[in-house]
C-alpha cells in the first residue's frame, strides 16, 4: 500500500476575474519508505503542491491520502502528525525568541506527547547536536545547525512522512553534505517516506528513487537518478534543465 | 551558501538580545542618553516629591504673591504665593501618572486588537481595522475634549479620554507586524504541529510585535504629555488646586507680560518632558528596530 | 601570469573589520588580464569582501591594506571617493545577486539605460533611448518597449541582470565584478545570463571576476578558478581535475554527483586542511 496518494490535485487562486491555476491535475503515488523528488523552477507550483499535501494550503481540489487516511483541507492533530515539513531558509524557520529547548518541546506539547529534558537531549543527539544547545537561541547557531534543529523539530512528533522544501539550498556545499547524510541516515533508521522539492538536480538524484519534473503546475517527465547521471530525458524542458545544471563538470 | 551574510538584515532575535545592552548602545547616541537621564530624573522627582519639594504645593502665602525667582523661591511664586518649583515637582507626579496609566491601558489594547486583526485577516481584520480607522479619523484632542466634557473634568477622565484616542496607531502598527509574522516559516511549522490559534497569537506572534510597539509607545508618551497638558490648560484635566502643568500655564497666562515665570516655568517642564520622550523613542528605535539601523 | 595586458593587479590585500581581530581577507594576490576568472568559496571565505574591497565599496568600519592594488594603472587605494565614483559604473562595474537593488527603484528601466548612453556616448535624449532599446534587444529582452517603461520592482531577477548587462554594454567597463550574479535565478535563465556576460567580456576584451559558491558553474564558465578559504587563496586552477589542495578536493567530494551515486556523501574534514594550511601547503 502506498504511503502518499495524490489524485488529480488542482490548486486555483482567484483574484477578481483572473484565475491563477497553480497546480494542474497532479497524480502521485509514493510507496512507504520511498524518496520522491520534484524539480522545477520558481513558480512551477512545486511548493504549493507540497504545502497542499502537508495541510498548510487549503485551496486544493482532488484527493489526498497519507498512510491510508483520506485528508481534507482542515486537519486534525493526528492527521497533521502524519507529515511534517522542513523549510528552505533555516534563518526563517525557527522562532527567533524561542530557545532551542522551546522549539523542540512545543511540537510535542501541542501534540500531547510527553516531553522532558532527556527527550530533548535525545532529539538533539539524533541530529548530531550536543544537548547543551537546548539553551541557545537560533541566532547563536549557524545555518547548518539551525537546519538540524528544524529537522529535529519535524522528527520529534515521529511522523511517517517528511516533506523537504529545498532543505539545503541556503547552505554551503560541505554543510549540505552533512544535512543530506543526516536525512539519509534518519530515513534508513526510521523507514521514513520523503518528498523532496529542489531546483538542484544533483541533490535530487542523490537522494531520490524517482524524480518528477514539474512545469507550469503539472508533471512533464519522470526520471530515475540514472537518467540524470546520463543526462537523458524524454521531455524537452527536462533536457533543458539537465543541460543547465553543469552536471558534467565533476570528473 | 551565498556570500552575502554580511548584508543580511539583523534578525529580530538580535533586536531583543540587544535590549540588555541598550545602555551600551545609548552611549553612542548622546542625545538619547541625555533624554533617558532626563526621564529617569523626572521619575525620581515624581516619586520623591514629598521629600524634595521645598514647600507644600498648596501652601498659600498672601505676603509672597507673584514673587520673581529668588533664593527662597527658585522659580518664583504664583498668584496665591505658592512656590512654583514645589508645584512643578508635585506636577511631575501627575504627569507621570497620566503618561504611565495611558501607556499601560493603550499598549495591551492596541497590541491585542492589532495582532488579532493581522493574524486572522479577512472579516475580523476588516471589522477591527474599520473601527480603528474611525477612531483614528477623529482629532484626538477634540475627542478627548468631548469625553472629558461628557464624563466631567478630572484626572481620571483625562486618562480615559486620552487612552480612547491613543490606541489606534498602536493597533495599526501591531497589525502590520503580525501580517509579516503570520506568513513566516516558523508559524507554518507551528501550524503543522497543531498549535492553537490562541497559542500562536500569544506565544509566537505577539512577542515579535512587542519591540516596535514599545518604540511607538515611547514616542507616544510625548504626545500624551502634550495632550494631558492641553486638557489641563482647558480646565478639563486635573482640577485646581492640583498642580497640573497645563493648568498652571492656564492660570499664569493672566500675568504673562509682567510675571512671565508663572507660565513659562511649567511651559519648560512640558517642553523638556515631551522632548525627552521623543528623543528616547528615536534612540530606542535605532537600537530595537532592525529596519532603522544605521550603516 | 597572463601574456595580455594586466587589467587588475592585487598584491597582499588584507581586509580587517573594526571589531574583529580576524582578517576577513588575508594576503590575497591576484592578477587579472582579459578573460574570466572565478572565485569560489563557502560563506565566510571572504570572496564577496574581496570583490567589494577591489571596488572600494566596503563600509568605513573595514580597513583595506595592500602592497599593490592597481586597476588599469590607477592605484585604487589612493583614489578619492570622487575619483572612485567616476571609475565605478564606468570603467569598473559590479553586478550583484539581486539586480533590483542596483537599479534606481523610482526610475523606469528605459531611462536608466538611456542615462548610461547619455553619460558615456554623449548622445541626445532621443538617440539615447534608441540606443538603450537596441541594447535591451541585444540582451534578448522580449517586448523591449514594455520593459523600458517598467520599474525595477516589476521585472524578474533574470530580466534585471540582463538590464544591468545592457547598461554595461554601453559603458564598456574594463573590469566587471559579478557577485553571485545567477544564484537568485532559475536554472534555465542562468545559462543565458552567463552567455551574455561572456559576450560582454569577449566583445570588449575586458576582464570578469565571477564570485560564486557554485564550483560546477565556475569551472564550466571561467578560464581560471581561484579557491578561497578563510580569507586566503588556497589554490588557483585552470581545471577542477588539477585540484590538489585538500580543501578543494573536500569541496568537490562533498557535492553529490549523479554519475557516481553514493549512499553517503563525504563530508570535508576541516581539521585536516586547517592543519595543512598551517604547515604551509602548495597554495
Amino acid at each position: 500500500m502506498s504511503m502518499i496518494e495524490l489524485q488529480d490535485i488542482n490548486v486555483r487562486y482567484h483574484s477578481g476575474k483572473s484565475e491563477n491555476h497553480v497546480v494542474r491535475g497532479v497524480n502521485l503515488s509514493v510507496a512507504r519508505g520511498e524518496c520522491v523528488g520534484i524539480v522545477g523552477e520558481s513558480g512551477c507550483g512545486k511548493s504549493t503542491l507540497l504545502r497542499s499535501l502537508v495541510g498548510l494550503e487549503g485551496h486544493w481540489t482532488g484527493s489526498i491520502s497519507i498512510n491510508g487516511e483520506a485528508l481534507g483541507p482542515i486537519r486534525t492533530k493526528d492527521q497533521l502528525r502524519c507529515a511534517q515539513m522542513v523549510f528552505q531558509d533555516p534563518f526563517a524557520s525557527l522562532h527567533p525568541r524561542h530557545r532551542i529547548r522551546r522549539a523542540l518541546s512545543e511540537p510535542a506539547r501541542c501534540m500531547g506527547l510527553p516531553v522532558d529534558d532527556a527527550r530533548i537531549a535525545a532529539a538533539l543527539e539524533e541530529v548530531g547536536l550536543p544537548a547543551s544547545f537546548a539553551d541557545r537561541f537560533p541566532h547563536q547557531l549557524s545555518g547548518g545547525q539551525r537546519q538540524r534543529v528544524a529537522i529535529a523539530r519535524a522528527l520529534i512528533v515521529e511522523p511517517p512522512v517528511l516533506l523537504l522544501d529545498e532543505p539545503t539550498s541556503a547552505l554551503d556545499v560541505s554543510v549540505q553534505a552533512e544535512i543530506l547524510n543526516l536525512l539519509s541516515d534518519r530515513r534508513d533508521e526510521r523507514g521514513l517516506t520523503f518528498v523532496l522539492v529542489s531546483h538542484d538536480l544533483s541533490v535530487v538524484a542523490h537522494m531520490c528513487d524517482r524524480i518528477f519534473v514539474m512545469q507550469n503546475g503539472g508533471f512533464v517527465d519522470e526520471l530515475s537518478p540514472a537518467d540524470i547521471g546520463a543526462g537523458e530525458a524524454r521531455d524537452a524542458y527536462a533536457r533543458q534543465l539537465l543541460a543547465a545544471s553543469f552536471l558534467e563538470e565533476l570528473a | 551558501m551565498n556570500g552575502t551574510t554580511l548584508s543580511r538584515p539583523r534578525p529580530m532575535a538580535n533586536a531583543w538580545g540587544t535590549l540588555h545592552s541598550f545602555f551600551g548602545e545609548l552611549r553612542r547616541e548622546p542625545l538619547g542618553f541625555i533624554g533617558l537621564m532626563l526621564i529617569v530624573a523626572l521619575i525620581l522627582v515624581a516619586i520623591l516629591a514629598p521629600w524634595i519639594a521645598p514647600y507644600s504645593p498648596s501652601r498659600q502665602s498672601l505676603s509672597e504673591v507673584l514673587q520673581p525667582p529668588s533664593v527662597a523661591h527658585w522659580m518664583g511664586t504664583d498668584e496665591f504665593g505658592r512656590d512654583i518649583l514645589s508645584r512643578l515637582i508635585w506636577g511631575a507626579q501627575i504627569t507621570m501618572r497620566t503618561v504611565l496609566s495611558v501607556t499601560a491601558i493603550v499598549g495591551p489594547i492596541g497590541l491585542l486588537i492589532g495582532v488579532t486583526a493581522g493574524y486572522f485577516g479577512g472579516r475580523v481584520d476588516a471589522v477591527l481595522m474599520r473601527i480603528t480607522d474611525i477612531v483614528l479619523s477623529f482629532p484626538s484632542l477634540i475627542l478627548a475634549l468631548a469625553f472629558a466634557a461628557a464624563l466631567g473634568a478630572g484626572l481620571g477622565t483625562a486618562i480615559i479620554a486620552i487612552s480612547l484616542t491613543a490606541w489606534p496607531p498602536i493597533a495599526r502598527l501591531a497589525r502590520a507586524e503580525a501580517l509579516i509574522v503570520r506568513n513566516t516559516d516558523y508559524v507554518a511549522a507551528a501550524r503543522l504541529y497543531g498549535a492553537s490559534n490562541l497559542r500562536l497569537l500569544t506565544l509566537y506572534i505577539a512577542p515579535m510585535c512587542i519591540p516596535s510597539v514599545v518604540v511607538r509607545l515611547t514616542l507616544n508618551m510625548a504626545t500624551i504629555t502634550l495632550t494631558a497638558a492641553s486638557l489641563g490648560f482647558l480646565g478639563l484635566g486635573a482640577q485646581p488646586p492640583m498642580p497640573e502643568w497645563g493648568a498652571m500655564i492656564s492660570a499664569g497666562r493672566r500675568f504673562m507680560l509682567d510675571q512671565w515665570w508663572v507660565a513659562v516655568m511649567p511651559g519648560f517642564a512640558i517642553l523638556f518632558t515631551s522632548l525627552a520622550f521623543n528623543v528616547v523613542g528615536d534612540a530606542l528605535r535605532d537600537v530595537l528596530d532592525p529596519r532603522h539601523t544605521k550603516n | 601570469m597572463t601574456d595580455t595586458k594586466e587589467i587588475l593587479t592585487v598584491q597582499n590585500l588584507d581586509v580587517t573589520f573594526a571589531r574583529s581581530a580576524m582578517k576577513a581577507v588575508a594576503g590575497v594576490s591576484l592578477s587579472l588580464g582579459q578573460g574570466k576568472v572565478g572565485i569560489v568559496g563557502e560563506s565566510g571565505s571572504g570572496k564577496s569582501t574581496l570583490g567589494r574591497a577591489i571596488m572600494r565599496l566596503l563600509p568605513p568600519s573595514a580597513t583595506v591594506t595592500a602592497s599593490k592594488l592597481t586597476f588599469d594603472g590607477n592605484p585604487l587605494l589612493s583614489q578619492s571617493e570622487r575619483e572612485m565614483r567616476a571609475l565605478r559604473g564606468n570603467r569598473m562595474s559590479l553586478i550583484m545577486q539581486d539586480p533590483r537593488y542596483s537599479l534606481n527603484p523610482v526610475l523606469p528601466i528605459g531611462r536608466q539605460v538611456a542615462e548610461t548612453a547619455i553619460l558615456h556616448k554623449g548622445l541626445s535624449k532621443s538617440a539615447a533611448r534608441a540606443v538603450a532599446a537596441e541594447m535591451l534587444d541585444r540582451v534578448r529582452i522580449k517586448d523591449v518597449a514594455r520593459v523600458m517603461e517598467s520599474y525595477p520592482h516589476q521585472i524578474s531577477g533574470g530580466m534585471g541582470q540582463r538590464v544591468m548587462i545592457a547598461a554595461m554594454l554601453l559603458s564598456r567597463p574594463r573590469l566587471v565584478i559579478a557577485d553571485e550574479p545567477t544564484s537568485a535565478l532559475d536554472v534555465s535563465v542562468r545559462g543565458e545570463v552567463l552567455e551574455l556576460l561572456n559576450e560582454l567580456v569577449t566583445a570588449d576584451g575586458s576582464s570578469l571576476l565571477l564570485i560564486s559558491h557554485d564550483i560546477r558553474m565556475v569551472a564550466s564558465f571561467c578560464d581560471r578558478i581561484v579557491v578561497m578559504y578563510k580569507g586566503r587563496i588556497v589554490e588557483e586552477l585552470s581545471r577542477l581535475s588539477d585540484a590538489r589542495h585538500p580543501y578543494t578536493l573536500g569541496l568537490i567530494a562533498a557535492m553529490p554527483d549523479a554519475r557516481h551515486p553514493v549512499h553517503r556523501l563525504r563530508v570535508p574534514d576541516r581539521a585536516t586542511f586547517d592543519a595543512t594550511e598551517r604547515s604551509g601547503s602548495p597554495a
